[in-house]
């Protein structure tokens, strides 16, 4: 198992293409073995196998008396170390990135291709797409003439950081803007892997169960933002929005929550504005960002030439 | 099911921690797991047994230490219990709450030879 990259799955694409059947062009250090791996790697990975444990079995003079050792490492620290990378790239480049979670059906895609119409002369939208299969979504997007990338996590529940900084890749550069990320459809697995958005936007939809946020707490404990979508279709459904807004505020007391309907066109002021302020806050603190760098240089070039 | 995921993970940081302490075999592996966490334990217990077949910790006894949720009630101003996410304080019955402790998902120790 190559679990630095994932290709353990072996089932993951970009774009229909696996990351695996080019080159590596992500650097980082594979120490680890391939022990136990019952799966080929055609491709060339630019790094070397060692398998070190292979020496150690062979020595006898080790003691063999059982030992503690102390390791206090979080499991997702890899996962988390990448998402820190994500979010720094952002910063660098002034993108508000956002990360859309829902279940299936919830209307994620219609949300964001009514959201791109909308700002798509205003302000650079891209998108990064992830299903199981199909290049369908990212297809819709790129309908409305902005570029959209497809991860294909094949058999996996959820995006990862690694995922989206390969993805990455394949966007076109990228200078201010706006970058949606819109996670598989799935209110569980995906609320455990920070992909270095700047939130978590969990769409609720009222043709599901008021009672969403009981019932899957830890995505709306660990989003930011709620949406209420289709909410056009509340006369013909089930629906209690203030009991649902309750429930989340229970698992979430601070959650910012939007009544909408990508279709109608409801509450799509409300939320393009704040994307448009999000994404202006994130151009101010690249400029800062910027501005402190040169003031940097500049004292270090005036220790220079003294 | 995202535990298989955090099973890789956590197999990388057990693999590695045993080569550098030029390990034969893993005996046992401590995780402390969070109430409030992302992961369930059964799972988690059965995916470290898929990932870790045919490796350096296969037959590793897998201990998870429980760690109970907490949350800081701002209404209250102290620290109070939270079994779940959703769950009020039991003082005020308020939901003003935020986590302290139980998400943690975190290897604490590898028993080697």
């Amino acid at each position: 198992m190559c679990s630095t990259c994932g290709c353990g799955e072996g089932n993951l694409h970009i774009d229909g293409v696996s990351p695996h059947e080019h080159p590596h062009t992500h650097q980082h250090d594979h120490e680890h073995e391939h022990d136990g791996c019952h799966h080929t790697h055609p491709h060339e990975h630019m790094h070397s196998h060692s398998h070190h444990h292979e020496h150690t079995r062979d020595s006898a003079h080790i003691d063999p008396a059982p030992r503690m050792v102390e390791v206090e490492r979080d499991l997702l620290e890899r996962n988390d170390a990448v998402a820190r990378e994500n979010r720094q790239w952002f910063r660098d480049h002034a993108l508000f990135a956002l990360n859309l979670v829902s279940s299936p059906g919830a209307g994620k895609t219609t949300l964001l291709v009514h959201t791109i119409e909308a700002l798509k002369n205003e302000c650079q939208c891209v998108v990064i797409e992830g299903d199981q299969q199909t290049q369908n979504d990212a297809e819709r997007i790129r309908a409305t003439g902005i570029p959209a990338v497809q991860i294909n996590t094949g058999k996996g529940c959820h995006l990862d950081a690694r995922m989206v900084q390969q993805a990455m890749n394949n966007l076109p550069p990228l200078n201010q803007g706006l970058l949606f990320i819109e996670n598989v459809g799935n209110l569980v697995c995906p609320a455990a892997f920070d992909l270095g958005e700047a939130h978590k936007v969990v769409v609720l939809s009222v043709t599901e169960g008021t009672d969403k946020p009981q019932k899957y707490p830890d995505m709306f404990h660990e989003a930011n933002i709620m949406l209420i979508n289709k909410i056009d279709l509340l006369p013909y459904v089930d629906f209690d929005v203030e009991q649902a807004i309750a429930y989340a505020q229970q698992v979430n007391p601070n959650i910012k929550v939007i009544r909408i309907s990508a279709v109608i066109g409801d509450g799509m002021d409300e939320w393009l504005n704040w994307l448009k302020e999000n994404a202006n806050e994130a151009r101010k603190v690249r400029d800062d960002d910027v501005h402190a760098l040169r003031r940097r240089i500049a004292e270090l070039e005036a220790r220079l030439n003294p | 099911m995202h535990e298989m995921s955090l099973a890789k993970s956590m197999y990388e940081i057990i693999e590695e921690t045993a080569r550098k302490n030029n390990a034969k075999q893993v005996k046992s592996v401590q995780v402390e797991l969070g109430v409030l966490s992302h992961a369930e334990p059964d799972a988690l217990t059965f995916a470290f047994e898929v990932v870790t077949h045919g490796t350096i910790a296969e037959g590793a006894r897998f201990d998870i230490i429980r760690l109970s949720g907490k949350a800081w009630c701002m209404v209250c101003a102290r620290t109070v219990p939270l079994p779940k996410l959703g769950a009020p304080c039991p003082d005020c019955n308020g939901y003003q709450l935020a986590v302290t402790q139980g998400d943690e998902m975190r290897i604490a120790s590898i028993e080697i030879i």
